[in-house]
């Protein structure tokens, strides 16, 4: 056993799970995917294999352009979590992407996140790398 | 329109302590509950034929609770959607005891969240499960807290509500708690610092947890549990107490959906049909037992509920309408003292039936004098993103 103290990382997700496999294998490539009914134009999130619409409806992936707007946020001031109590505090938010999906994740690259983030803020996505994918985060335009 | 009596709460009982230190397990809460529930009810463990259980204790809930209880049930229902689940259960037994196939009902709630040290509000999120929404969510360590709050920061932004209103749902439930000789226990016992009487000021200048709710708006972690027991109208005729009547029941799901409106709740879809089948209105409620997770989750269900138009809550609330001795303003809030100042182990619902139970027969600590009609709308899961609504309509005998 090392002696080392591992450093806390953010929670990151499986690449095994069926639906969702996709998305994140595109992520490596910093592509985000989602995906649009061909019979009804449904867009579907999160990802799965059938379409919320209707019961024919072929899914197509699409890539979002990363443009999109801060649907609501709350700054996290405490959190038990090994790798968030480091971060606090740090701005958790619905994002709505252009194209419709609403994805739930943070706004970085802001000096203070009490002042400098606010609903209806124009966002684009950034990746932050990890070693198997990228998680796609979100910063003021 | 006639009012359908096929069903009431016959007996309650809610489990007095709040921390056990870890010498009392879940399961003894269940059965202490559940017998103490039968006896007010002049009833016992032979007399009842239908178990509902949230199942929280594993697949096989619904076997191991009846053999823990030592029955044999005819109707075993293990509904589990989280908080709610004692509303979906007191909706079910309405049915099943309609339909002839029960006539004793028995629910039971026990949790030692607090000996278990669970850090339910602000805890870790994260290490994805295998559900796909859980595995798009997690990395971005959103708290419980956090949740709710961006419902909260939604409703601010469109409604212009602010946190001096929703200050209002605290210390209106702290009053009610202050009035509660087993709420002002379970605060000491917890360890609450300064208890008493709160004002908005108090709740304002409280810790921000995540912004924009305090401290003073979520609600403790505690231990505890009950127990209700629901009954034929025939059986119900012969209990020891005066029936409560199940007149009407509702049940919803809310999850994420692309432009949807953040600031609405599964309560706008299962409260028309309660109400509906029940024949009355809010406004004729004298009683709101709602799940007071958090400030904001009253808010927006007193909404939902139809108290008041979606976005006017926040001055609905104002200047004190929701006290006990406020009758002709509105309806009195969770006057045990609700989860934010008297108990919550985790899944509140079965507590919203007891108090309103207790309302409704006329032993409540801040008694409603003459209260004839209560909802009790429990909210499972998280309101901020996926959740399950159950309202229940009661009426006095």
């Amino acid at each position: 056993m090392s002696e080392q103290k591992k450093t806390p990382t953010r929670p990151l997700p499986r690449t095994d799970e069926l639906d969702t496999q996709a998305f994140w294998q595109a992520t490596k490539t910093k592509e985000f995917k989602y995906q649009q009914c061909s019979s009804c134009g449904t867009v579907v999130w999160y990802p799965r294999a059938h379409c919320t619409g209707c019961t024919s409806g072929k899914l197509e992936w699409k890539t979002a352009s990363g443009r999109a707007t801060v649907y609501s946020y709350s700054v996290v001031r405490q959190s038990y979590h090994p790798f968030f109590r480091n971060l606090v505090p740090y701005a958790v938010a619905w994002i709505d992407l252009e194209e419709g999906p609403r994805i739930l994740s943070n706004v970085v690259g802001v000096d203070d996140p009490l002042n400098d983030v606010s609903i209806g803020q124009a966002v684009e996505l950034e990746w932050e790398e990890h070693e198997e994918l990228c998680i796609p985060l979100f910063r003021p335009v | 329109m006639t009012q359908s009596r096929d069903a009431a709460i016959v007996g309650i009982h809610e489990y007095p302590d709040r921390d056990v230190e870890g010498e009392v397990s879940p399961l003894q809460i269940k059965a202490s509950s559940a017998a103490k529930a039968l006896e007010d009810a002049g009833l016992s463990w032979s007399d009842v034929d239908a178990i509902y259980d949230a199942g929280e204790g594993g697949g096989m809930a619904g076997l191991n609770i009846s053999e823990y209880f030592g029955l044999k049930p005819t109707v075993i229902n293990t509904t589990g959607v989280g908080g709610s689940s004692y509303e979906y259960h007191a909706a079910q037994a309405k049915r099943d005891i309609a339909a002839g196939k029960a006539k004793v009902a028995l629910l039971t709630y026990g949790s030692t969240a607090h000996s278990n040290a669970f850090a339910i509000g602000v805890g870790a999120r994260g290490g994805a499960s295998m559900h796909p929404a859980d595995n798009m969510d997690s990395f971005a360590g959103q708290t419980l807290v956090s949740n709710y709050a961006m419902v909260a920061h939604r409703h601010m932004h469109q409604y212009g509500t602010t946190s001096e209103q929703l200050a209002e749902i605290s210390i209106a439930t702290r009053m009610h708690a202050m009035r509660n000789p087993e709420a002002v226990r379970a605060m000491e016992d917890l360890e609450f610092l300064d208890i008493r009487e709160t004002t908005i000021e108090d709740v304002v200048n409280s810790r921000m947890i995540a912004d924009p709710l305090h401290l003073l708006e979520c609600c403790m972690i505690s231990d505890g549990g009950g127990a209700v027991v629901i009954a034929s109208p025939e059986v119900a005729r012969d209990c020891a107490r005066k029936p409560v009547w199940i007149l009407g029941t509702g049940e919803a799901t809310k999850y994420p959906e692309n432009g949807g409106d953040l600031t609405v709740s599964a309560a706008a879809q299962s409260a028309p049909i309660a109400f509906g089948e029940a024949g009355v209105s809010a406004a004729e409620m004298d009683i709101a037992m709602i799940y007071d997770s958090f400030s904001i989750t009253v808010l927006t269900i007193l909404e939902d509920l139809g108290f008041c138009k979606k976005g006017e809550g926040g001055d609905w609330v104002t200047g004190g309408r929701l006290r006990y001795d406020r009758p002709s303003d509105g309806p009195a809030l969770n006057t045990d003292g609700g989860g934010l100042s008297s108990n919550h182990p985790g899944m509140r619902g079965i507590f919203l039936l007891i108090e309103a139970a207790r309302q409704l027969r006329g032993e409540s600590t801040s008694q409603v004098e003459g209260a004839k009609l209560a909802v009790a709308h429990g909210n499972g899961g998280m309101l901020g993103s996926r959740h399950t609504a159950g309202t229940i309509i009661l009426g006095g005998d």
